[in-house]
C-alpha cells in the first residue's frame, strides 16, 4: 500500500515509536510570537534553555499597535510588556527575532513562508493554532500548546499521535470571483466545524492545482476551523518557485537537492485515506458566515437560515443562539446585513494577492464604513505601496496601517463596540472575538471590500459585472 | 534530569458536575482573548472562565449555570459536541484549574484542548452525544448531583449510579495516573535524539 503525503514527511521525523503509537517527532521550525513570552523565564527556572536556537523564529503580532512602528511608542502597559518580553527572549537565547522596525516582521503565518522559514518536507510547529496555515507548502505544520511550547523549546522535539488522513479533493474550476477563502468557507460548511477533528486534511484536485499560493494558504490556515490541526497540500512547480531564493531557503547545491527531494513528496497513487471528501469548485460562490461558528456559512446570494427547518433539536438551538447574538432575522437576504466596520488583514487574507483583491474592488470607489486594510508583513506594505494599492484603499477613505493580527482578535487596541458588526477576512467569527459583544461575518478580500464601499453584505460579483460593459 | 512530577496525579475525582448546554464552546468563550496577558497567578484569575456568559460588562452575574449554587462548587463539566475548538490558547485550561474544574466529559474535544488539557493534569473524558445528553439532562434536573470517575478503571458513574466506560490512550493515561511532565519523559531519550539528529543531517543535507 502507497502512502499519503502526510506519512511520507510524518516517518521522516520520527526519533521514536512507543508500543501505543506514541510518537517522539523531530521539530524542524519552531515559529513564536509575543504571546508567549513569558514561557523563556518559565523554562529558565527549570534549569532548561533554548535548545536548537537556530531553529526559532519569534515575531511579535499579536499585541502590536497598527498605528505605531517602534516598541517605545508602544503606550505603557501589558502590550509593551509583551512585545519587549520576546525582544528579551531572543537577545538572552539567541533566537531569530524581526522586530517592529525591521521589514520582515508581520503575522507569524505571513513572515514563515515569506522569509523561506517554511519549505516543503519539513515539520514546523508554532504556540497558535493558525500554524496549519504553512502546510499549503507542502510540509507538516500544526499549533501546539504552551506546554508543548516549552517541551519544544528545551528538546526540538514533540510527543504525537499520527493523526488519521482526509483528503478533500475539490473539482472543475472556480468561477469568476471565487478563491481560497470561498473554498475553505464552502470546505467547513460541508464537513463541519468539527468534521476533521482528529485528522490532518490533504488538498488537492485541479481546483487546487490551479490556486496561487497565497490561496492556498487561506485554505490551509482555516483547516483548523474545521477540527483539523493540519492542512497540507503537495508541492508542486508553484510551490517551488514560490520557494526559490527566499532568505532562509536552501541555495546552489543544496538547492537542487531540495527540489529534487519535494519532486517525490505527493500521495502516492494508492494511498489510502480514512476519509475521502469531493466538492465541486464549478459550484462554490462567494461565501459570507452568519452564525457565530466558521461552519455557519453560506453563498452570499442566500438568506438568513431558520432554524425551524432544522430537525436537529441542538443544532437547532445553536442556531437560535448565533442568531440571537448576531441579532439576524431568519429569511433575511444575506445581501441585505448591514455593516458598521471591514477588517482587511489577518494571517488567513493579508498577504500581496489578498491587497490586490482588495484594492481592485475599492479603487475609484468610496468606504461607506470604517474600514481597516492591515498588511501581513512589512513586505507585503512595501509591495502593496511599490504598486500604489496604499493609495487606492487610502483614497477610498480606508485605513492603511502598520503590520500585525490587530482587529482579529482584537488585542492592540483595534477592535469592535459592543454590537457593532463587521466584514472581516479573519478566521474566527466566535462571540466577543473582535471585542466584547462584537459580530463577526468572515469574507474573502474582494467581498470585505465590497461590502465597505456598499454598506452592506454584497456578492463582488455583481458589483463588479455592474461596471464592465 | 530526571522524569519531574511536576502535576497533581489524576486517580479518582468525584464532584457536582455542571451541564454545560453549549455546541462548539470554543477557547474564546472559554477565556476571552483580552485576558490572555493576565497572569494565572492573579487572585481573581478564576472569573476570567467563561467570562462573557457569566458576568456583564458593569461585572454583576448573568443567568448561567455556574452562578447557581449547587453549580458553583462543580468541579466536572459536562459540554456538548467540539468542547474547545479554536484556538490553541492554554489559559483556557488554566482558567478551568483555577476554579478547580480536573476533568470535562463531552462527545468531542478540539484537538490542541485536548492535548493542554492532558498536559495540565484535567482529564478530558469523551462519551457518546446521547450519554452526555443523558447526563446534562440529569444534572438540570438534580442540580448539585455528582459524577465520581475512576480514571484506572476508564469508568465514571453517573448522578443515577450508572457505569459509563470511556477510552483514552494509554500514553495520557499513564501521564495523568502519575502527574508526570513531558519533558522530563523526553530527556530520557537524550541518547536516541542525538543519533537521530545525525542521520537526518545526513539523510536531509539541503535542509541546514
Ligand atoms: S492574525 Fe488572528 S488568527 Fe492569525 S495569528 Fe494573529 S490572532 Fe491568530
Amino acid at each position: 500500500m502507497g502512502k499519503t503525503l502526510f506519512q511520507k514527511i510524518w516517518d521522516e521525523h520520527v526519533i521514536h515509536e512507543r508500543e501505543d503509537g506514541n510518537v517522539l517527532l523531530y521539530i524542524d521550525r519552531h515559529l513564536t510570537h509575543d504571546m508567549h513570552h513569558r514561557l523563556f523565564p518559565l523554562i529558565k527556572a527549570q534549569g532548561l534553555t533554548v535548545k536548537e536556537p537556530d531553529k526559532l523564529f519569534g515575531v511579535p503580532d499579536h499585541s502590536v499597535p497598527t498605528t505605531v512602528k517602534t516598541v517605545d511608542d508602544i503606550p505603557e502597559g501589558e502590550m509593551r510588556d509583551t512585545v519587549a518580553g520576546l525582544e528579551r527572549a531572543a537577545a538572552e537565547f539567541g533566537f531569530h527575532h524581526f522586530g517592529m522596525t525591521d521589514d520582515r516582521h508581520g503575522i507569524v503565518h505571513v513572515v514563515g513562508p515569506e522569509q523561506g522559514i517554511t519549505l516543503p518536507g519539513i515539520t514546523l510547529v508554532c504556540g497558535d493554532s493558525h500554524t496549519s496555515t504553512h502546510g499549503a507548502l507542502g510540509c507538516i505544520a500544526f499549533g501546539i500548546g504552551a506546554t508543548e511550547v516549552q517541551h519544544v523549546l528545551a528538546t526540538q522535539t514533540l510527543w504525537q499521535r499520527k493523526p488519521k488522513a482526509m483528503r478533500i479533493t475539490i473539482t472543475g474550476t472556480l468561477g469568476f470571483g471565487v478563491g481560497g477563502k470561498d473554498v475553505i468557507l464552502a470546505v467547513i460548511r460541508a464537513i463541519g466545524a468539527a468534521g476533521g477533528t482528529g485528522y490532518a486534511i490533504e488538498y488537492a484536485g485541479p481546483a487546487i492545482d490551479a490556486m496561487s499560493m497565497e490561496g492556498r494558504m487561506t485554505l490551509c490556515n482555516m483547516t483548523i476551523e474545521a477540527g483539523a490541526r493540519s492542512g497540507l497540500i503537495a508541492p508542486d512547480d508553484k510551490t517551488i518557485a514560490y520557494c526559490k531564493d527566499r532568505p532562509f531557503a536552501p541555495k546552489g547545491k543544496k538547492w537542487d537537492q531540495a527540489v529534487s527531494y519535494w519532486r517525490g513528496l505527493r500521495s502516492d497513487d494508492d494511498a489510502v485515506f480514512d476519509h475521502e471528501v469531493t466538492l465541486d469548485g464549478d459550484a462554490i460562490a462567494p461565501m459570507v458566515t452568519w452564525g457565530n461558528s466558521p461552519q455557519w456559512a453560506l453563498p452570499v446570494t442566500e438568506t438568513v437560515p431558520d432554524p425551524a427547518d432544522e430537525t436537529d433539536p441542538q443544532i437547532r438551538a445553536d442556531m437560535e443562539a448565533s442568531l440571537a447574538y448576531m441579532d439576524l432575522t431568519p429569511g433575511m437576504p444575506l445581501s441585505e446585513i448591514k455593516i458598521d466596520t471591514v477588517f482587511i488583514g489577518a494571517c488567513t487574507n493579508s498577504r500581496i494577492e489578498d491587497m490586490r483583491a482588495a484594492a481592485a474592488v475599492a479603487k475609484g470607489r468610496t468606504a461607506k464604513t470604517r474600514t481597516l486594510v492591515v498588511p501581513g508583513s512589512g513586505l507585503v506594505k512595501k509591495q502593496a505601496e511599490a504598486e500604489g494599492l496604499d493609495k487606492i484603499f487610502t483614497e477610498a477613505g480606508m485605513e492603511w496601517r502598520e503590520p500585525g493580527c490587530s482587529m482579529c482578535i482584537a488585542l492592540n487596541g483595534d477592535m469592535l463596540q459592543p454590537g457593532e458588526r463587521s466584514a472581516s477576512t479573519s478566521n474566527r467569527n466566535f462571540r466577543g472575538r473582535q471585542g466584547p459583544g462584537s459580530r463577526t461575518h468572515l469574507l474573502s478580500p474582494a467581498m470585505a471590500a465590497a461590502a465597505a464601499v456598499t454598506g452592506h453584505l454584497t456578492d463582488v460579483r455583481d458589483l463588479i459585472r455592474a461596471e464592465r460593459p | 534530569m530526571s522524569a519531574k512530577t511536576k502535576l497533581a496525579p489524576f486517580t479518582t475525582f468525584a464532584s457536582v458536575a455542571v451541564p454545560i448546554d453549549i455546541a462548539n464552546c470554543d477557547t474564546d468563550q472559554i477565556i476571552p482573548g483580552r485576558f490572555l496577558r493576565k497572569s494565572p497567578d492573579d487572585a481573581d484569575y478564576h472569573r476570567v472562565l467563561l467570562h462573557d456568559l457569566r458576568f456583564n460588562t458593569d461585572g454583576s452575574e448573568k443567568d448561567f449555570v455556574l452562578n447557581k449554587l449547587p453549580f458553583r462548587e462543580g468541579r466536572i463539566f459536562v459540554a456538548d459536541i467540539n468542547w474547545g475548538c479554536g484556538s490553541s490558547r492554554e489559559n483556557a485550561v488554566a482558567a478551568l484549574t483555577a476554579n478547580g474544574v480536573r476533568a470535562v466529559i463531552a462527545p468531542s474535544f478540539g484537538d490542541i484542548h485536548y492535548n493542554n488539557c492532558i498536559k495540565n493534569g484535567v482529564l478530558p473524558v469523551q462519551l457518546s452525544e446521547e450519554d452526555c445528553a443523558t447526563l446534562r439532562g440529569q444534572l438540570r434536573e438534580s442540580p448539585g448531583a455528582e459524577i465520581a470517575i475512576d480514571l484506572e478503571t476508564q469508568s465514571l458513574t453517573g448522578p443515577d449510579q450508572a457505569r459509563y466506560d470511556f477510552p483514552i490512550d494509554a500514553f495520557d493515561k499513564h501521564r495523568l495516573l502519575n502527574g508526570l511532565d513531558d519533558v522530563g519523559l523526553t530527556l530520557a531519550f537524550e541518547d536516541k535524539i542525538e543519533s537521530f539528529r545525525k542521520t537526518y543531517a545526513a539523510r536531509h543535507d539541503w535542509l541546514d
